[in-house]
């Protein structure tokens, strides 16, 4: 059986010392190896940014898309090969500002991938610019007197969306992301997770330390029901999003390929793709 | 006795126009008669103009005709925009609900039938069409029977009694244009057709019936005029073999999702028109550099930006040849009948996968949307080639120092080995950003030289089944016509009436669009005194890609036509008598 040794590889990341995406990196081998993966058996599909990166951090199929479409790349990989555990995995700008209408979308078809979203706030590869993350009044190259946009409250987003797995998480919480993300993978049905990475270069305002003295973990609260989605809603709109933990889980509903109408429940891929001569007859026919 | 004739039903949309066109279509295919139809409509659900054209002929057509012999109108608005294409001597046959009336200085025949009333009559006033199909069975003087298999056919599960009322309409509306006409009218009957059996299909229906047989078993699309019928046809087919389609977001999350499927080895399509492929240009270029197979169906639509979306325009091309920033290699194809829409949608696949790149299927309105019989189509020239993939193999452990397969292994043909992600040591990383054999991003220039040339080498030793269609009887010829996509039919039906005034025509239709096939056209251009090149859009675009690839600037000239509408085979031969 592989251990999280397996999934990795030589390649040196090319992240700043002491980003937030080292750890979001070693949580994903860790948790691939706790659920009892080979590293063959993943595909891990990455937009692009600093965070876009980490498909090729990590020993397994990868697959580097384009900006923001790390999303339908996945859905597509699982759709054809319902064997393969997918991770779609990318940064706040990838997956809420140019993908943001696939994330939504992704949402609600609810095709069983993982997404995880490195959130830092701000566009880090092209060196410090406002990320639909950022808070009201933040300062970045291209907000220099304060962004005057609202941040978008994507856990909010998820619930209204649909979602079926919502979790956040910090980078530094390695035991508990670990078991978040080995949460989302066995979960049945899209698993969005997003989780703070700060980003040690450019975003001067959401450190470490300003997530330790916000974040709220969901374990403190009493009685805490994560199958309640009003109580989710409640909870987040409460605490301005700065909670971790798994938010919300609909433990009932299938995903869309238990829903999708005749859709093969062996691995596509591995279905004939030869149609009997008595078959095109017949669907010729049909034309007559 | 005649060959041939045209009719032509309309009014409003929404009311029924198109099934009566494919009624009386469906039924006389069945009888062996060749069929073309084009649809004229808006983009509109209902209200606004709409008709039906249909040409009924014992030979093979694919063409409209220039002019009508039967004019069919449920409002006064049809015969206002229609009789004028009428021949001497036609027929508007109007419901005299809204009391029909022609321009007295044409030379047609008005019959006004009551359709609705009779309709109503007999229960709904929805069956006005079958009165009209009755009324248009007596000008042709062909029996009311003719109709019941496919009236059976459409109504029958509503019940014998609806099947029974609907050919009583039939009848009723041929009872009473004899009243009127006082029997057989001349120039109307048809020569007996020969009986086969023949497909009445569009050029979109062949194109996935190709994809099912073919080994598709997922399409990711959005729906867009004129492309939605591939998608449809999927949505009801693809089940049936364990595969699916979703309808996407977006067009870019339609061709992303369709690249991240094929990645994952299963034949996965989309297919749209101009708006959408100009938003999955970005992803073109990712299946270009990642050597991802993709098939990517462009139905032409008048353009630019929303354009004309329900009418017929070929100016796309360039968009489909260079679309996409940088560099890749990329096939462009182009059937030029339903036929070939078929075997080339099967070709597309293998292509695409024999040589890991994107493949444009181009076709037009005309082509994708015209509704013609077919002749049956031949399974054994179905065959799947996947190229350097068996999902089967057994792959050794690699020397690479993290085990990573060599899915872009510099190799002579340019054509790496490649594997399907599950498969045991095949583990690559795959990326847009450039990269060493294993896939791992690399910036040094002798990799980047090394693999743009490993990507672009790939297509230059490309098999390509019959890349020009060529009619050239003439060693040396007055005149070479040159088209693509669906203006084979009218420069087919030009030919003979141009060698008829003593020019000597010889034809070339270019299949392959991308890499341009120059040496095939090479001699068919030096040995013609004029190139006309027939296409549907303003600027001559295949024009310039012969001139490009071929030179003889002098010879070639325009033939061009952009308002939205199919060329007439009288504006070809006019507009090259004009031109030589």
């Amino acid at each position: 059986m592989a251990t999280f040794k397996d999934f990795r590889n030589s390649i040196k990341p090319n992240w700043c010392p002491g980003c937030g995406d080292f750890s979001v990196q070693a949580a994903i081998q860790r948790a691939a190896a706790n659920v009892g993966l080979e590293p063959d058996d993943l595909a891990v599909v990455s937009g692009i940014g600093c965070s876009g990166r980490i498909s090729g951090y990590i020993k397994s199929y990868g697959f580097h898309g384009i900006h923001g479409r790390s999303l339908p790349i996945a859905q597509g990989v699982k759709m054809a090969n319902r064997d393969l555990t997918v991770i779609a995995s990318g940064g706040d700008g990838d997956g809420f500002a140019i993908g943001m209408g696939h994330t939504v979308h992704a949402i609600r078809r609810n095709i069983d991938i993982t997404y995880i979203v490195m959130d830092n706030q701000i566009y880090g590869l092209t060196k410090g610019q406002t990320s639909p993350r950022s808070d009201v009044g933040f300062k970045t190259k291209s907000t220099p007197e304060g962004s005057v946009e609202s941040a978008i409250g994507i856990m909010e987003l998820a619930l209204t969306a649909g979602a079926t797995f919502v979790a956040q998480s910090f980078s530094t919480d390695l035991k508990e992301l670990t078991s978040i993300i080995e949460a989302g993978i066995n979960h049945k049905g899209f698993s969005l997770i997003n989780v703070f990475s700060p980003c040690v270069t450019y975003n001067k305002v959401n450190t470490y330390d300003w997530f330790k003295e916000h974040l709220i973990s969901l374990s403190t609260i009493e009685n805490y029901d994560s199958s309640n989605r009003m109580m989710a809603m409640q909870t987040l709109m409460e605490n301005k999003g700065l909670v971790k933990g798994i938010i919300y889980q609909d433990k009932v509903k299938p995903s869309y390929q238990d829903l999708a109408h005749g859709y093969s429940k062996e691995a596509l891929a591995k279905v004939d793709m030869n149609i009997s001569e008595e078959k095109f007859n017949q669907l010729m026919a049909e034309f007559m | 006795m005649i060959d041939q004739l045209s009719w032509k039903v309309g009014g409003q949309q929404g009311e029924g126009i198109d099934s009566t066109g494919e009624i009386f279509a469906m039924a006389l295919n069945r009888l062996g008669y060749y069929l073309y139809s084009y649809r004229h409509f808006s983009s509109r659900i209902k209200g606004g103009h709409t008709n039906n054209k249909i040409r009924v002929s014992t030979s093979e057509t694919r063409s409209i005709s220039d002019d009508l012999d039967i004019l069919i109108a449920f409002d006064q608005e049809t015969i206002d925009v229609n009789v004028h294409e009428l021949r001497d001597g036609g027929v508007v046959i109007g419901d005299s609900k809204f009391n029909p009336t022609v321009p007295e200085d044409l030379n047609v025949r008005l019959y006004a039938v009551p359709f609705t009333e009779i309709a109503s009559e007999l229960g709904t006033s929805l069956m006005k069409n079958m009165v009209a199909i009755g009324a248009t069975s007596a000008v042709l003087g062909l029996p009311v029977e003719s109709y019941l298999e496919v009236v059976e056919e459409i109504f029958s599960r509503k019940g014998a009694k609806v099947v029974e009322k609907n050919m009583e309409a039939i009848q009723k509306g041929a009872d009473h244009f004899n009243e009127l006409s006082g029997g057989q009218i001349d120039g109307f009957q048809l020569n007996k057709a020969d009986g086969k059996k023949r497909m009445f299909m569009i050029g979109n229906d062949a194109i996935a019936l190709g994809f099912v047989a073919g080994g598709v078993r997922f399409m990711a699309a959005y729906p867009i005029t004129p492309a939605s019928e591939i998608m449809e046809y999927l949505i009801k087919k693809l089940p049936e073999f364990g595969g699916t389609v979703i309808q996407t977001e977006d067009e870019i999350a339609a061709c992303t999702m369709a690249i991240g499927a094929n990645y994952a080895g299963v034949r996965t399509i989309t297919s749209s028109a101009g708006p959408g492929l100009s938003l999955m240009m970005e992803a073109l270029g990712l299946s270009g550099m990642t050597e991802v197979p993709l098939v990517v169906v462009d139905t032409q639509r008048g353009g630019p930006s929303t354009g004309l979306p329900t009418k017929q325009e070929q100016s796309d091309l360039m968009a489909m040849i260079y679309g996409t920033h940088g560099e890749i290699p990329k096939v462009v194809m182009a059937p030029s009948t339903v036929e070939e829409a078929f075997y080339d949608a099967v070709e597309a696949l293998n292509i695409a996968e024999e040589y890991q790149c994107p493949v444009i299927l181009l076709t037009d309105l005309q082509l994708s949307l015209g509704k013609q019989s077919v002749e049956p189509l031949d399974f054994s020239r179905v065959e799947i080639r996947r190229g350097k993939l068996d999902p089967n193999q057994v792959l050794p452990e690699t020397d690479d120092k993290d085990g990573y397969f060599k899915r872009y292994e510099v190799t002579e043909d340019g054509i790496s080995p490649r594997v399907i992600p599950g498969m045991k040591n095949g583990i690559h990383h795959v990326t847009g950003v450039e990269h060493d054999e294993t896939g791992k991003p690399s910036e040094v220039a002798a990799n980047r030289q090394k693999q743009m040339d490993k990507r672009l080498r790939k297509l230059q030793n490309l098999k390509f089944n019959v890349p020009v269609v060529k009619q050239a009887p003439h060693n040396e010829a007055d005149i070479l016509l040159v088209g693509f996509n669906s203006t084979r039919g009218v420069i087919e039906e030009a030919i003979p009436r141009l060698e008829a005034e003593g020019l000597k025509v010889n034809h070339a239709h270019i299949r392959l669009i991308h890499p341009f096939p120059s040496d095939e056209i090479r001699p068919l251009i030096e040995s013609a005194k004029n190139v006309i090149v027939v296409e549907n859009n303003a600027t001559g675009q295949l024009a310039s890609i012969l001139k490009m690839n071929v030179g003889q600037h002098e010879k070639i000239k325009n033939l061009l036509k952009y308002d939205g509408n199919p060329f007439l085979p009288s504006e070809v031969v006019m507009k090259c008598k004009e031109l030589v």
